[in-house]
């Protein structure tokens, strides 16, 4: 690919909105995931007396459990809300640039 | 009320013949995936990337086989089995990078490297000093993690087969060899494949009977776990007591796993970022299903087996889950997990070991010793030596740290991991002001700080370093608790009160010299990320705007076009 069409690419505002999509997604998903963890974290630093809660009356299991696992669970949701989003509209903005382009 | 262990008598520690057999047709079928493999095993992307030709899910599969370690399903397990809930932050502290691994790194990786990480790093900046600093960067990770993982082979094999420690490691080393050295990534990747089947299975079998015993309700189980270990077990300890310290290594752990060189470099034998960014959900979905078994598994090892029968084992817990196996399947059912177990130690040290030989065939030869210019034969030559000596040199290291305790070492694999290795490459993808002299300062601060901190912490300095004067200090201090109780136990005679209140003023005075003995460590944290990977970042940031690179600044402009939709990435062209 030559010089000058990378500079049409860069210049093409679908190349510069599916950019600035992509990082905004990028980065709103992995600030979900750091306040995910670190909330986990803090809650087990600060607030042990809240995970040791008892997750019903009569119940042995402490809302520490189904939150560690959730955290598990809701980590693998979001890169599944990556993939739902990237196969549905990243990757059609992508084919149609690049098929502009010929690339 | 399901039986309890009381009479159980475990054959962990004997050669178990339905783990050999099992462990025989593993290994039969991977010798034999490996001469197919070799077949296609002929050019170097082939040699290193499987030639881009591995699906998405087979990628995810791998990408689980690759990082669900020994130390992940034995030391898991054996964590929440003997501390509880504890253990459980351990399960989660494993797959968090996972999400920022897709979100940050996949995809820029596979469309602007070729077979390692560092060709992304050095995509536009000079490509000698990147190279050369990467490529330690990766050995320094792959060596500490490939030790750790070698000794907990010869330990683990000992303890479950009573096979010679060193028998153990020539085996594993031989067949890491063999797998890498004549299939590359085709073999490796399908030998994890298999690995993450099993493995994946197995633990899913193994809860599944668990469960049963306990009429398949998680109620249940709970309650009987808290009816014989009280609601504390159930609940957060000890373990975290330090904000700061937990700060750091939950950004170890998360920022570790997206710096890891042989997990970088399995993002290249797919053919496009669309299949990377897949291969990571599928990876993500195995290892956290992985990782909430094992506390299933944790927990019924508990309930059923006992906390004491495990640790009389092994004192770390690291026999729990097999324990588990021979209680609720049997002899047949312990063996074959033993073989999982073992098939798990080998895809591991074998990615490793295909990581470490590109880190020095691909980055330091081609790349900084011959600039680049040596051709497909030459650089394939280089790569298998480089294979060979890598796996005979892991042997070696096995043998060297024997008996040692060297859980250390992963903390140390990650801590390099997210300090030099991570903060560079995050930086040359999204900074169109990174410069060489920045990336160079980011990743040598990040790597002598990890290093650094973590010999002067107390789990080095004090557990390791002084392990003689540490003993003498708990033994002392233990002591002293023991005449405590025995003082505060009504019913003694005063005559023996006294004698007892002479030896404890004695035991204090005594466990005051052992302590006194241990040197404190001038680092007080366990973990030392918070800073490493903070000035790492803080490092590459000042040097690079002290510093000014025009060209690199124009190609990042190209590298755009390149990493936003893949024109011009290798081996996507085939479309």
């Amino acid at each position: 690919m030559s010089g000058k069409s990378i500079q049409q690419i860069l210049d093409d505002p679908e190349f510069k909105a599916l950019a600035s999509q992509k990082n905004t997604v990028s980065l709103v998903l992995t600030i979900a995931e750091l306040v995910l963890y670190f909330g986990f974290i803090a809650l087990i630093a600060y607030n042990k007396p809240f995970l040791a809660q008892k997750f019903a009356a009569g119940s042995a299991i402490t809302i520490g459990i189904p939150i560690a696992v959730g955290v598990i669970v809701l980590s693998w949701v979001l890169t599944g809300i990556y993939i739902f989003w990237a196969n549905n509209t990243y990757d059609d903005m992508v084919k149609r640039v690049k098929k502009r382009f010929g690339g | 009320m399901p039986a309890q262990a009381a009479q159980f008598q475990s054959v962990i520690g004997t050669l178990n013949p339905s783990a050999v057999i099992c462990f025989l047709i593993f290994v039969a079928a991977t010798l034999g995936i490996t001469y197919w493999a070799a077949q296609k095993t002929k050019t170097a992307s082939q040699f290193y990337a499987a030639g881009g030709g591995i699906t998405g899910f087979q990628n995810g599969l791998a990408l689980a086989g690759d990082y669900m370690s020994a130390a992940s399903f034995l030391g898991i397990a054996g964590l929440v089995s003997t501390k509880g809930y504890d253990g459980l932050i351990y399960s989660v502290g494993w797959l968090v990078g996972w999400p920022i691994v897709m979100f940050l790194i996949s995809e820029p990786l596979r469309n602007l490297g070729k077979y390692t990480f560092s060709d992304v790093v050095a995509f536009r900046l000079q490509p000698k000093p990147i190279k050369t600093a990467a490529a330690i960067g990766s050995l320094v990770t792959v060596l500490f993690y490939l030790t750790a993982q070698m000794v907990g082979a010869g330990t683990l094999i000992k303890l479950m087969f009573n096979l010679p420690y060193e028998l153990a490691l020539y085996i594993v080393g031989g067949l890491m060899i063999a797998y890498v050295l004549f299939g590359g990534m085709l073999a490796t990747t399908w030998v994890q494949i298999i690995k993450a089947v099993l493995l994946l299975g197995g633990a899913t079998i193994l809860v599944l009977i668990t469960l049963g015993k306990v009429d398949f309700s998680y109620p249940k189980l709970f309650q009987m776990v808290s009816e014989k270990y009280g609601g504390a077990f159930l609940e957060p300890g000890g373990l975290i007591s330090n904000p700061l310290d937990a700060f750091s290594l939950g950004l170890a752990l998360m920022f570790g796993t997206a710096g890891l060189p042989h997990i970088l470099m399995r993002f290249y034998t797919v053919p496009d970022a669309r299949e990377a960014r897949k291969s990571v959900f599928y990876a993500t979905g195995f290892i956290g299903y992985f990782y909430i078994l094992t506390v299933t598994i944790g927990f019924g090892a508990a309930l059923l087996v006992g906390k004491d029968f495990i640790m009389g084992i092994d004192k770390g817990g690291n026999m729990a889950a097999l324990a588990l196996a021979e209680f609720t399947g049997g002899t047949l059912f312990l063996g074959f997990l033993g073989a999982v177990a073992f098939a798990t130690i080998l895809a591991v040290v074998a990615g490793l070991t295909l990581a470490g030989a590109s880190a020095l065939s691909h980055d330091l030869y081609v790349g900084v010793f011959r600039s680049g210019k040596a051709n497909e034969k030459e650089e394939m030559k280089v790569a298998k030596i480089a294979t060979l000596g890598l796996g005979i040199l892991a042997v070696i290291l096995g043998i060297l740290f024997k008996g040692q305790n060297v859980a250390f070492m992963v903390g140390l694999a990650f801590a390099v991991a997210s300090s030099a290795n991570f903060p560079a490459l995050l930086m040359s993808i999204v900074w169109k002001r990174f410069t060489t002299s920045g990336a160079v300062a980011s990743i040598y601060t990040g790597m002598i700080l990890a290093v650094t901190l973590i010999v002067m912490s107390p789990t080095v300095y004090i557990d390791v370093m002084q392990a003689k004067e540490k003993k003498a200090m708990d033994a002392a201090t233990e002591a002293v608790t023991k005449l405590e109780k025995v003082i505060a136990a009504p019913g003694l005679a005063p005559a023996d009160l006294a004698a007892k209140q002479l030896e404890l003023t004695k035991a204090k005075a005594d466990a005051d010299t052992a302590k006194a003995a241990v040197k404190p460590a001038p680092f007080k944290m366990k973990n030392p990320g918070v800073f490493s990977i903070g000035l790492a970042f803080l490092m590459g940031i000042l040097v690079s705007l002290m510093t000014r690179e025009k060209e690199a600044e124009e190609l990042f402009e190209a590298e755009k076009v390149r990493t936003y939709i893949g024109i011009g990435a290798e081996g996507a062209s085939k479309h």
